[in-house]
């Protein structure tokens, strides 16, 4: 208990997973709280591949968390756009009537 | 002992921050939050001797993606009370869904770190004698060039993408012309009308 190990930070990361998958399921209508969610997923991964990276000392880890950064950051500017175009078409946000964006 | 202490207490934030943010009544209060638990997950990575990552994720995250969270949740005039609704419906399936799924994530990798002893791989080895930064630097402009430019694409993709999206035309609205205004010439600003008398302009 008293040495932190690769478990560890396993560990911290699976429960951050599981709290974004969490918070998939109870915030099922409000589309900013479920891509916050998503947001705290993308940084389990991140946590597990760093960890892995650290304690395998192989860098390539920590470039591909680069790169999964890269995309949450353009997922999060995408989804966010989505999101202001719907609700200037709608006037809400419920995510029971997005399939309307099938056009 | 000191790296046991910082382990625990920023592991424990980030667990808590990280609830509090799909729990939080408020979605301002969640990306705040999201704000905490980024910066303690930036904490860890530091222990874990990702000094770089580490100071990307406090700018990128808390900078760039948390701002913009901001931004949407207070621009958007949404009644969150009623996005509320049915929290406390999916709730028991949601949270013993979340149990088996730690459970089984937490032992499949205490398993794995027991196993397997963390031999140092020879694929892209940290070199001694540099600190973090360079080495990220080098393997990055050398080795995943490519997928650094692909990755600076989808930025550029997702940048004009979101401008794209969000641009509109509204047609009512006044706007300066400048080459119309300077293209002005006497013909079509001056007219000359002859006025009776006793009679206005009609």
């Amino acid at each position: 208990m008293l040495e932190i190990g690769l478990a560890h930070y396993l560990g911290v990361a699976a429960l951050l997973f599981t709290i974004g998958v969490f918070g998939i399921f109870v915030n099922r209508k409000n589309v900013i709280i479920l891509m916050m969610s998503i947001e705290l997923l993308l940084l389990a991964v991140n946590i597990n591949l760093v960890a892995f990276s650290s304690y395998l000392g192989d860098l390539a880890g920590q470039v591909f968390a680069m790169f999964v950064l890269t995309v949450a950051a353009a997922e999060a500017a995408i989804g966010l756009a989505i999101l202001v175009v719907f609700f200037r078409n709608r006037g809400d946000i419920a995510v029971e009537d997005v399939n309307m964006m099938k056009g | 002992m000191l790296q046991v202490i910082a382990f625990y207490a920023l592991a424990t934030v980030a667990v808590l921050s990280a609830f509090l943010v799909v729990a939080a009544r408020n979605p301002v209060h969640s990306v705040m939050w999201l704000i905490t638990a980024f910066f303690s997950s930036a904490g860890l990575f530091v222990l874990l001797g990702a000094e770089f990552l580490a100071m990307l994720l406090v700018v990128v995250y808390v900078g760039a993606v948390a701002v913009l969270f901001l931004f949407v949740v207070m621009m958007l005039d949404v009644d969150f009370a009623s996005l509320k609704q049915g929290f406390l419906s999916y709730l028991p399936l949601g949270g013993l869904v979340a149990l088996i799924l730690a459970g089984e994530a937490i032992m499949v990798g205490t398993f794995w770190a027991e196993t397997h002893t963390p031999a140092a791989s020879d694929v892209t080895a940290m070199p001694a004698n540099m600190n973090n930064v360079q080495a990220l630097g080098h393997l990055l402009y050398d080795e995943y060039v490519y997928f650094f430019q692909a990755a600076g694409m989808v930025l550029l993709v997702a940048m004009i993408g979101a401008i794209v999206l969000t641009l509109r035309h509204r047609p009512h609205v006044k706007r300066q012309q400048a080459h119309i205004q300077v293209g002005r010439d006497r013909k079509t600003a001056v007219e000359l009308q002859d006025i009776k008398p006793g009679e206005g302009i009609g």
